[in-house]
């Protein structure tokens, strides 16, 4: 048997991993997939209490999880093609015409 | 053979590994001549030959095409992105085969028997996607760029259509392990106390979802008619123009293995897997000995075709092969083994009836262009798979009792 | 001397091969290469949703989130393929302030589980064993008690579909 807390420090190794790519990264593709690794880490966390109290709502929290990605990945995609299409990049930092 | 089997039971992972080495070994000869059954297949629908110079009528084309593919030069594309270049048909094969690994080939053999057996096939095999997708990409070029786009959006359109047509079975078997569905179509129709002569298998009770997920999957394995991102007519080959050699074989044995897979997971969901049709009809029971009559009659035709054969050695070998087919008759027609080849000679029969379907519809049907395409996956398979799910499931409203919490919570 | 059950080696072999692709999701320069490594990623993550027996969560990691979102990720970076974009510089200039930050969030979190990993050893309340398979089990809690975040779902998906059609659509002038 798995102990619990082995899934959680993986849940927070990825998360960790996805907040550090989100934070550093400059191409906006890559920080949309550092936010679908944080939502994974969520959903191993979610999985393995589910597990550890014998019980299916945290796995019912997780497909609603990956719906909400799902939606997530296609509006954030779509917007950066919106974008893409007015700015020719898909640098963040590129983005600043509202900095003063 | 008991201390055999004692430890064949005790060691589960040597059993699998025994199964897949079987299942693989299996699947690629019947790779190799399912591509040498589809030339001469297409050959005399045309009103040709094919091949017939390679061995006794072409027979060993088969071994002769892979050694060829095998020791051809390897060219990479300059420019292009080595690491996916060669991983990218990796992937089509490994997905197409891993995919196998649930598939139940009798009441018996199966390599794993899981309690989701159809929604992992779909799964896994819709990763094949990626092989198509990073292949044109990587090859830098702008034809299988746009030929694999193309594909990778036409198999992900009719994936959601087949995805239709098999829940519509689901909600008639409620399980989605294979084994089970199959079980369930077990016996015979009964109407009002009467047992009908007709098989209790579920095409006879999804006959739209069983069209469906036909037209999906041809669509799926992007065969004839609808073949356009890989024709060679079309987009000069689409996502393989750029590969050659031992990695454009990957991908051809990976499309014909998603192809024999897709047929297997017709047979099973659809037309009884491994049962004997009309088995439990009384005076239908010497269908048991089809095998039997298959076999004499392949060798009679094969004697029939030989007998006027000039070269001396070919017709040799081709009297031999009829010889070979009378013993297996012969072989087969003992009670005992006539019982248990019952599983896998049906269920290989009707996968070679969808099998020769597919080479068929190559030979008759004109190609579909790309929008006209992607118009029935989205605009007839689609609703009419979504339809066929609402009518089943108000008709199992309807003719199942109701279990406590279904009612409990309706009645709220 | 414990013996290591083959349940652990395949956590420890599906763990590394998450987080070592999940390192290189964000640090390749090619975002395929990125692609591609959060594809091998979300496998691993698959994988261990099937070793915690959550069967019906495994095939929808693989169908949706494999089959679907990463499909849409790669043909939107295709459409999006910049040259440029490979030649410039891949990381923002606080990049040192950032990844300071999370790691030392990371130290507080990974603190604080190990300070409490006794708490996840007391006996887990007793429920009788599953009757019915995971599949069934999940089937019955979402159509029974999470009805309405179904439907709150679905309606969300269709503002999604919605959005993202409408954003990405060409104007016509």
């Amino acid at each position: 048997m798995i102990p619990v807390h082995w899934y959680l420090f993986l849940g927070t190794g990825l998360f960790t991993v996805g907040v550090i790519g989100v934070l550093t990264r400059r191409n906006v593709i890559v920080i949309l997939m550092s936010i679908e690794l944080i939502l994974n880490a969520v959903n191993i966390n979610l999985v393995a209490f589910s597990q550890y109290f014998h019980s299916v709502d945290g796995q019912v929290f997780a497909i609603f999880v990956i719906t909400d990605a799902a939606a997530e990945a296609a509006v954030g995609l779509g917007l950066l093609i919106a974008l893409f299409r007015n700015k020719e990049t898909v640098n963040a930092d590129e983005i600043d015409i509202l900095k003063w | 053979m008991n201390f055999v089997l004692q430890f064949l039971d005790a060691h589960p992972l040597i059993t699998a590994t025994i199964k897949i080495l079987i299942v693989f070994t299996v699947m690629a000869g019947v790779l190799m001549y399912i591509v040498y059954l589809e030339r001469k297949v297409l050959a005399f629908m045309q009103a040709r030959l094919g091949p017939m110079r390679v061995g006794p009528w072409g027979l060993l084309q088969a071994i002769a095409d892979p050694i060829k593919l095998i020791l051809k030069e390897d060219i990479i594309p300059a420019g292009a992105d080595k690491a996916v270049f060669v991983l990218a048909p990796v992937i089509s094969v490994a997905a197409a085969f891993t995919a196998f690994s649930a598939v139940p080939f009798t009441q018996t053999f199966i390599i794993s028997n899981i309690n989701i057996g159809i929604l992992f096939i779909v799964g896994v095999s819709s990763l094949g996607i990626y092989g198509i997708i990073l292949g044109g990409w990587a090859s830098n070029s702008h034809y299988p760029l746009l030929g694999s786009l193309r594909s990778a959006a036409q198999l992900v359109s009719y994936e959601v259509a087949a995805g239709m047509a098999i829940v519509g079975v689901l909600l008639i078997s409620s399980s989605l392990s294979l084994v089970d569905i199959v079980q369930r179509q077990e016996g015979l129709w009964h109407v009002g106390g009467h047992a009908l002569p007709l098989p209790h298998w579920n095409v006879f009770v999804q006959p739209l979802a069983f069209f469906v997920y036909l037209v999906a999957i041809v669509a799926e394995t992007n065969r004839s008619p609808f073949d356009l991102p890989e024709a060679e007519s079309e987009l000069t080959a689409g996502f393989h123009t750029e590969y050659s050699g031992f990695r454009f074989s990957l991908f051809f044995m990976a499309e014909y293995t998603s192809m024999i897979l897709v047929s297997c997971v017709a047979v099973i969901l659809f037309w009884g897997g491994w049962l004997r049709p009309f088995e439990g009809v009384a005076w239908l029971e010497f269908l048991k000995y089809t095998p039997v009559v298959v076999f004499l009659a392949a060798a009679i035709s094969i004697f029939l075709g030989a007998r006027n054969n000039p070269v001396d050695g070919e017709k040799l070998v081709l009297l031999a092969i009829a010889a070979g087919c009378v013993l297996l008759a012969g072989a087969l027609a003992v009670p005992p083994v006539t019982n248990s080849i019952q599983g896998i000679f049906w269920f290989g029969a009707k996968v070679f009836v969808f099998l020769y379907a597919f080479i068929w519809y190559r030979g008759t049907f004109p190609r579909y262009r790309y929008d006209q395409l992607m118009n029935v996956g989205w605009r007839v398979m689609i609703p009419l798979g979504l339809a066929n799910i609402i009518v089943t499931a108000a008709a199992l409203y309807w003719l199942r009792p109701h279990p406590a919490a279904v009612v409990g919570m309706l009645g709220r | 001397m414990e013996h290591t059950t083959i349940a652990e080696v395949a956590f420890f072999a599906l763990s590394a091969v998450a987080m070592s692709s999940a390192i290189l999701v964000i640090t390749r320069r090619n975002p395929v290469h990125s692609a591609i490594c959060l594809i091998v990623t979300l496998l691993s993550v698959a994988g261990i949703f099937l070793m915690q027996h959550a069967e019906f969560l495994f095939a929808v990691q693989i169908i949706l989130y494999v089959g679907g979102i990463m499909v849409l990720y790669l043909f939107v970076i295709m459409l999006v393929n910049l040259d440029v974009a490979a030649k410039q510089a891949q990381f923002t200039r606080q990049w040192f302030v950032a990844a300071f930050t999370a790691i030392v969030l990371t130290a507080e979190l990974g603190y604080g589980l190990y300070r409490g990993r006794a708490a996840f050893s007391l006996a887990p309340p007793v429920t009788n064993p599953p009757a019915v398979n995971n599949t069934q089990a999940v089937a019955m809690s979402l159509y029974q008690n999470y009805m309405l975040p179904v439907e709150i779902a679905s309606v969300m998906l269709l503002v999604a579909i919605v959005g993202a059609v409408v954003m990405a659509k060409r104007k016509f002038e």
